[in-house]
């Protein structure tokens, strides 16, 4: 029987399996090689907290979602194409999500008594037919047949079991013509000590890929073309990774010494373990005793002129407040990311939420302005942590960077920058011109910019003391005086606003004008994007403005709201920037406000916005 | 910082700020203030490379008052800001000022941690065995039973022992003074500098409003010399007025003897204070009636410091991938070209 190829715009894969069937790895693996193919894509890993839930659980189920297409895509994608169930409670858990007509490829050998038990199903749907109304349902021995392709390799059962997943890529590799090659080259090198099992795998992605090629079960490969991205050279990149790069970047710009302090969590260890590599780079990494200890290490840094960044999600937030309140009376340059995670409390560390938007801006005693942006694609995460240093720097101000849970480990097409072309960061430390009358003043401030000058331990006749208690302005001595305390709130409010005046102008997508202006920020900017892209092939007058610094918020922003009959704001929390928006500017805007632990859709934002302009 | 690059000759009014000092009239800052900036010019170290880093408490204003580079910083974080300073510049001489509400209460997670990353900053822990900030309240250094504004039936929590903490938590020099002893004080103070490691110093402070008189048996003339047991690296452990009393080691137990009839000079213990036993057996006298409480060095010994362990790994990490850019970094692993 010969094999057809079909030719498809875009396809979204997702593979499903329990914690220990290395579907984390499967999905970078495709990942990685759909990169190299020069498609665009987008991923969505969706991983329990449980490290090791009960093997076959509902709750140890993890997933990888993976789109990829030949146009510039925005999203992990909506409902997948193509499922890959590793296991029953893989089948159970995500079978729902599958558009009818899609297509399931399950490991029929882990379709046992136990484990359809395990899963809640009474009996096996591989044998009850009641999948085969709405899908495509391919059973494969995948258990079976790496036990035949390793059986001479003379490892255990359990050893060579564990290479289904490779099978599985291998036959995902065939139906979607891509090559094995790089991934393995990838397992040479992951297993260099291993090669019985670098053979193993390999022999395990063979036969994945051969048993697509001549069974007669799969008769047609698709294509996806390449996309058409802008000219340059690309990497897959992942958004911790990027953001890493970002602050290295930043700390090279600026040859001020990058020191990293921070205490692990879930979704921002990354970021630790990133920096930790990069010694070479001179970048000092301290794991902190606890999330107060990482920032307070991260300040010290600040007091004596490194470039200082911690790292956490919202409960090391909550834990870091009043430290950040010290960062803002001290008036010392610090960036503070937060990958934010469903919350509250310890919530759902490993899904997504933009839940702490007004943690990030009020979360503190007093009046503590501090700057805020938010990444907006994994490879932007790279340019928002570039940004918040060469801000933070600038205006001697803590600055606040929130990412979130899908932007960290998500990860996107990212063209190679040269980070020649990246803005200069320009560090000018204190000198002699602070001084008045033998004394060094840390509080006379850039009058353009009202940052104050950073005089750092070991630099002669600049000795001075700073701290908590509120501020004498120029002299920076101990001061009480109400008249001294109204103006230094003032002051430092508007030091964060004036941040505004380099901002530039707000870019929107669409008209200017019309029915309806679709507000994002952070991670919902690609659904929302999609969203708009579609509204607008069905001559929708809508149009998409997404917003990167929420504090300042872009001064134009009252002039373009007004241009719009309604604005909505799809955010997964329950309406906080909307909140400050309304309060503003007095605009009615109507939020999209789904807090379910995972990313927005487009097709969410379609029928939001259909609801409201028919 | 080698000594002979100082140039300069300091005096104690180098190291004194124009800020007006703030303490009760009668407080012991007074007198750890004043030692601390006459010894100072002693350290031979230059100013501008001198930091001290406080936390909140009385003690902890301690920073304004010096003309050092200093940040007064917040309740209890103070031996995590001054890991930052060390490990930013690891030149520099820093110097963590805190008291036993600070440094044992809500800070006592980094105290620990310091101790035993054994990073090179000398902390003074001011010990009032109360709480003078906030007006009076029991501290978790005093005794059982303490009647205060929050206990008015009386504490029920067991002190901590400063000292014991600190051993427990893998310090490298631990030692105790009092506010009384200038001399004493000078010394302990040059001694933490000398130290390359964590110098954990104990000092006993009176607060003078509300716990007047703490340390008073420790202090007074007609009873200190038979409370107080002042160690001297190498020599026994002898004390009293007559130096007739000793402590003597039976068995494990460390007992109290008097020098004469039944024991002579030789049965009595000689301080070391590279062994952690005798260290642990010193700082448990404190608190504790049927001994004098031990001032001076109970523990010093020299170990690796973090800073110089993370300055080795960068050198370590450069020397084997070459000193790297970014842009190395940012050109790696699979890229296509679009055209």
């Amino acid at each position: 029987m010969s094999k057809t190829t079909k030719k498809v715009d875009e396809v979204v894969i997702r593979f499903a399996g329990d914690s220990g069937d290395g579907m984390q790895l499967t999905g970078g693996r495709f990942t990685e090689t759909t990169a190299i193919v020069g498609n665009d894509l987008s991923t969505l890993p969706d991983f329990p907290a449980e490290i090791r839930a009960p093997a076959g659980s509902l709750a140890g189920v993890s997933a990888f979602q993976i789109k990829f297409s030949s146009r510039d895509i925005h999203t992990p994608g909506d409902a997948p194409d193509i499922l890959v169930a590793m296991n029953p409670a893989a089948l159970k858990a995500h079978q729902k999500e599958i558009l009818p007509g899609g297509t399931i490829i399950c490991n029929t050998n882990a379709f046992t008594p136990k484990n359809l038990k395990l899963a809640g199903y009474e009996t096996n749907p591989l044998e009850d037919k009641t999948l085969d109304d709405h899908y495509t349902v391919y059973s494969v021995e995948m258990s079976k047949m790496v036990a035949l392709a390793c059986e001479d390799l003379g490892l255990t059962p359990k050893l060579v079991d564990r290479t289904k997943n490779f099978f599985a890529l291998g036959l995902l590799f065939w139906i979607y013509d891509r090559p094995t090659q790089p991934t393995k080259d990838w397992l040479a090198i992951k297993f260099s000590k291993k090669p019985e099992l670098v053979e193993a795998n390999v022999r395990a992605m063979d036969a994945g890929y051969n048993y697509g090629e001549t069974t007669e079960i799969f008769t047609t490969r698709y294509t996806v073309d390449k996309a058409s991205l802008p000219p340059g050279t690309y990497r897959n990149v992942v958004g911790n990774y990027a953001l890493s790069m970002g602050l290295a970047a930043a700390a090279e710009k600026s040859k001020l010494q990058l020191f990293y302090g921070g205490y692990p969590i879930t979704p921002a260890s990354d970021i630790l373990h990133t920096l930790s590599a990069w010694k070479h780079l001179g970048i000092k990494t301290f794991q902190a005793e606890d999330e107060i200890a990482g920032i307070t290490a991260v300040l010290g840094a600040a007091f004596t002129g490194s470039l200082g960044v911690t790292a956490t999600s919202g409960p090391g937030i909550s834990l870091k407040g009043e430290s950040m309140g010290l960062a803002v009376m001290a008036e010392l340059p610090l960036v503070i990311i937060n990958v934010q995670r469903g919350g509250p409390s310890t919530g759902l560390p490993t899904k997504t939420e933009q839940s702490d938007l007004l943690q990030a801006m009020y979360g503190r005693n007093g009046e503590a302005p501090m700057p805020v942006l938010a990444s907006s694609t994994p490879g932007d995460c790279f340019y928002a942590a570039y940004e918040a240093c060469r801000i933070a720097i600038k205006y001697m101000t803590p600055v606040m960077l929130l990412t979130d849970g899908y932007l960290a480990n998500g990860s996107e097409p990212w063209q190679v920058p040269n980070i020649d072309d990246l803005e200069s960061i320009d560090v000018k430390f204190a000198d002699k011109s602070s001084v008045v009358d033998g004394q060094f003043m840390p509080y006379l401030r850039n009058k353009k910019t009202l940052a104050r000058p950073w005089a750092i331990p070991g630099m002669k006749d600049l000795e001075h003391r700073i701290g908590g208690i509120e501020k004498e302005d120029v002299t920076g001595n101990v001061n009480y005086e109400p008249d001294n305390h109204h103006h230094m709130v003032k002051t430092r409010a508007k030091k964060v606003e004036s941040i505004a005046d380099e901002l530039g102008k707000s870019e929107i997508f669409g008209n200017k004008n019309g029915d309806l202006l679709i507000l994002s920020w952070g991670g919902t900017r690609g659904a929302c994007r999609s969203a708009v892209e579609a509204l607008r092939a069905k001559k929708k007058k809508v149009s998409h403005l997404h917003i990167r610094w929420i504090n300042p918020l872009p001064k134009d922003l009252a002039e373009i709201l007004i241009k719009f009959k309604n604005v909505l704001m799809p955010e997964i929390n329950s309406g906080q920037l909307s909140k400050i928006i309304r309060a503003e500017f007095l605009v009615d805007v109507k939020g999209l406000n789904l807090v379910r632990g995972k990313p927005i859709s487009s097709a969410d934002i379609q029928q939001a916005a259909n609801s409201l302009i028919g | 910082m080698s000594e002979a690059k100082v140039k300069k000759t300091y005096t104690k009014q180098d190291f004194t700020s124009d800020q007006a000092v703030r303490w009760c009239p009668g407080c012991g800052d007074y007198a750890i203030l004043a030692q601390t900036q006459k010894v100072f010019p002693d350290l031979g170290v230059d100013k501008e490379n001198l930091v001290f880093i406080s936390g909140i408490g009385c003690s902890s204003r301690f920073p304004y008052y010096m003309d050092t580079y200093g940040f007064h910083t917040i309740h209890g974080r103070a031996p995590a800001i001054a890991s930052g300073v060390k490990l930013a510049n690891p030149d520099l001489s820093v110097w963590v000022v805190t008291g036993d509400g600070d440094g044992l209460s809500i800070g006592g997670n980094h105290t620990i941690h310091l101790l035993r990353r054994n990073l090179d900053i000398n902390v003074m822990l001011f010990n009032n065995r109360i709480y003078g900030l906030t007006k009076g309240q029991y501290s978790p250094t005093s005794e059982v039973g303490k009647v205060t504004k929050s206990t008015p039936m009386g504490s029920l929590d067991r002190p901590f022992n400063p000292l014991t903490l600190a051993l427990g938590a893998g310090a490298t020099f631990v030692s105790r003074t009092i506010d009384k002893e200038t001399k004493h004080l000078q010394e302990m103070i040059k001694k933490s500098h000398v130290h390359k490691g964590t110098s954990f110093m104990e000092i006993y402070q009176n607060c003078n409003i509300f716990n007047d008189g703490a340390f008073s048996s420790l202090t007074d003339k007609e009873t200190k010399s038979d409370t107080v047991l002042w160690l001297e690296n190498n020599s026994p452990m002898v004390f009293g007025a007559e130096k007739n009393k000793g402590i003597r080691l039976d068995g494990n137990v460390p007992k109290v003897v008097k020098i004469g009839d039944k024991w002579s000079i030789d049965d009595i213990l000689v301080h070391d204070e590279s062994d952690y036993v005798i260290a642990s057996l010193l700082s448990n006298m404190t608190y504790n009636e049927d001994f004098p409480d031990p001032i001076g060095v109970l523990y010093a010994i020299e170990d690796t410091t973090y800073e110089d362990m993370m300055v080795n790994q960068i050198k370590e990490a450069t020397k084997k991938k070459a000193k790297g850019t970014i842009q190395d970094i940012i050109n790696a692993g699979d890229t296509w070209v679009v055209k």
